[in-house]
């Protein structure tokens, strides 16, 4: 028995890896809560925003590595966010002037809105295989890893290794950063709280003089900055393909309904359930096992409860029992 | 010339009018209720001299200034306040944020305001912090009330203030309607509580298929025998 090896496998395979999906789902889950609370449809475009924002990022990074501009150790891609995300910001903001707007100063409601939004989807997804194309690519350049696992086996002379990827490191922190500063400005700015109190009640907004283009306008920025640094940090982290884009959406959405659907801190929690229920679930127990029981009782098989590959089972079973049994999410609290 | 007015006015929803030369006005200081039947049209008056629906005809001024095309947004910011029936706080915010939403549109310091909201109604500084979803029906209708008192109004008007509250309550209620008008806001109300709505105001007009029927103090109306009969019931 070897608990300290077994604790040192997990963290390697299931905690660290699912704390970087977390966060790299939960900027996505509070994207589609923005859209959700604030313009009242779902945006079944997320995915394919979040690409499309990415897309810029990867551009721009060969653009850079061309004329030889780095960050050391750090990935370029970090210095082309804030030109992906103006990117994406005009994007949205121009999609919203000739699609959605129209939509909404009719009053259309908000099934009809979420099929226009299929509309952009399909739209963007063309729009993003014309530019870059379908290939995977990888654009992650500097340091790959903090802790290699051979290097942590010598260090602390354990069986297990655990190593740390960059990337990993700088989703988590990054996610911190940005959904600290998204807390801040919705709970302690006029604007903020101006958009919450759109999102709460639209006609008593408008009777107390808020003005719903801004609003909207600031959602959909808000939005852009989310796509963008979500779609970049998962594109860092394990690689830069539309098709997977277009299917995380619906670990996204399952994280935005868990949290329940409006709520951004419920969203923020969502992706971090979702990422460890897939990876819970799909983690194959085997070595854990040997490390913990008597060598007796060593298991033969691979102790995995699902194959990989089911792994969006996993998230659409979650959305499926919330939905039945929790539907305004399993956080209490405060919409938007 | 009365400070508020709506003159003449005629209109509706689109289809057929339901208020046809109704005329309505109120000074400062002064609280006017506007009571009829159901279906008489009350709120649509009142909605009418917001800007919520489009007059065919007549004309609605504030202390003399035409602004019977300005959107109630605009009327807003002429120091017109308006309480709905119904969804008049915001839910999933708290009490302090409630009224900072009411002064959205006053760029200056509002924390006087605010000081003054709480004077006013003590409770809602004991839970400025709460959110509003969690307070009862007629902490509500306070946080309400505070809310469009927050751009310091010229006009305030309530749409059945007192609808689906106890009647503890609906007298706890007329009684910050009185202070409020202590500080010389003009007030306009329509009211299901005929009785006890009457026993506040100063005026009322009592409206039957959207036009005018009666009209006078609160003690005529209260002793005229035909309103009596027709309409208080007793």
């Amino acid at each position: 028995m070897d608990f300290l090896n077994a604790l040192i496998l997990l963290l390697n395979y299931i905690v660290v890896p699912a704390l970087s999906y977390g966060s790299q789902l939960a900027l996505g889950a509070i994207f589609v809560t923005l859209i959700y609370g604030i313009l009242r449809f779902a945006n079944f475009a997320t995915g394919d925003m979040m690409s499309f924002g990415t897309m810029f990022a990867v551009l721009l990074t060969w653009y850079f590595q061309s004329l030889g501009i780095s960050l050391g150790v750090l990935p370029t891609a970090l210095l082309t966010i804030p030109f992906a995300i103006i990117m994406m910001i005009l994007y949205m903001l121009t999609i919203d002037k000739f699609v959605f707007s129209y939509y909404r100063i009719k009053k259309s409601p908000p099934v009809q809105l979420a099929m226009v939004s299929i509309g952009v989807m399909f739209v963007t997804q063309a729009i993003v295989r014309i530019i870059i194309g379908p290939f995977d690519r990888r654009f992650f350049d500097g340091e790959r890893f903090i802790i290699k696992a051979n290097e942590f086996k010598e260090m602390t002379g354990l069986n297990e290794g655990l190593s740390i990827k960059s990337t990993q490191v700088l989703t988590i922190i990054i996610t911190i950063i940005v959904v600290s500063i998204l807390f801040w400005f919705l709970n302690k700015t006029k604007t903020g709280k101006s958009m919450r109190a759109y999102s709460d009640n639209e006609d008593l907004a408008l009777l107390s003089g808020i003005d719903p283009k801004r609003v909207v306008m600031i959602t959909w920025m808000i939005a852009g900055i989310l796509a963008t640094i979500g779609g970049v940090l998962y594109g860092l982290d394990k690689s830069f393909k539309p098709f997977t884009y277009f299917n995380n959406m619906l670990p996204i959405f399952a994280a935005a309904i868990v949290g329940g659907i409006g709520n951004p801190f419920g969203a923020f929690l969502g992706g971090y359930v979702i990422a460890f229920s897939e990876i819970f679930l799909t983690y194959a127990y085997k070595k854990f096992f040997t490390y913990v029981l008597p060598e007796s009782m060593e298991p033969d098989s691979l102790i995995q409860l699902l194959s990989t590959d089911y792994k969006f089972a996993v998230s659409f079973s979650i959305l499926v029992i919330v939905l039945l049994f929790r539907p305004s999410g399993i956080f209490k609290g405060k919409v938007l | 010339m009365a400070f508020f007015e709506g003159q003449n006015m005629t209109g509706g929803y689109g289809g057929a009018d339901i208020i046809t030369s109704c005329n309505i006005d109120v000074n400062k200081g002064e609280i006017v209720a506007i009571l009829g039947p159901n279906g008489a049209g009350k709120s649509t008056a009142m909605k009418a001299m917001l800007g919520l629906l489009n007059l065919k005809n007549g004309v609605v001024k504030i202390d003399g200034k035409d602004i019977s095309n300005l959107s109630p947004q605009d009327r807003v910011k002429e120091g017109i306040s308006f309480v709905p029936q119904t969804r008049n706080v915001f839910t999933g915010l708290t009490v302090r944020e409630n009224l900072e939403m009411g002064a959205f549109l006053r760029n200056e310091k509002i924390d006087k305001v605010i000081k003054e909201i709480y004077d006013l109604f003590p409770i809602l500084e004991e839970k400025k912090s709460q959110l509003v979803g969690e307070l009862s029906g007629g902490q509500r209708q306070q946080v309400a009330l505070g809310r469009a008192l927050m751009i310091k109004p010229s006009v305030l008007m309530l749409d059945e203030p007192t609808a689906g509250v106890s009647p503890i309550v609906m007298d706890e209620l007329f009684d910050h309607i009185l202070k409020v008008k202590q500080t010389n806001v003009a007030i306009l109300m329509v009211e299901q509580n005929a009785k006890q709505a009457l026993s506040i105001s100063d005026r009322g007009y009592v409206l039957v298929t959207g036009e005018n029927k009666f009209s006078g103090t609160g003690e005529e109306l209260l002793n005229d025998p035909e309103v009596r009969r027709s309409f208080l019931g007793a």
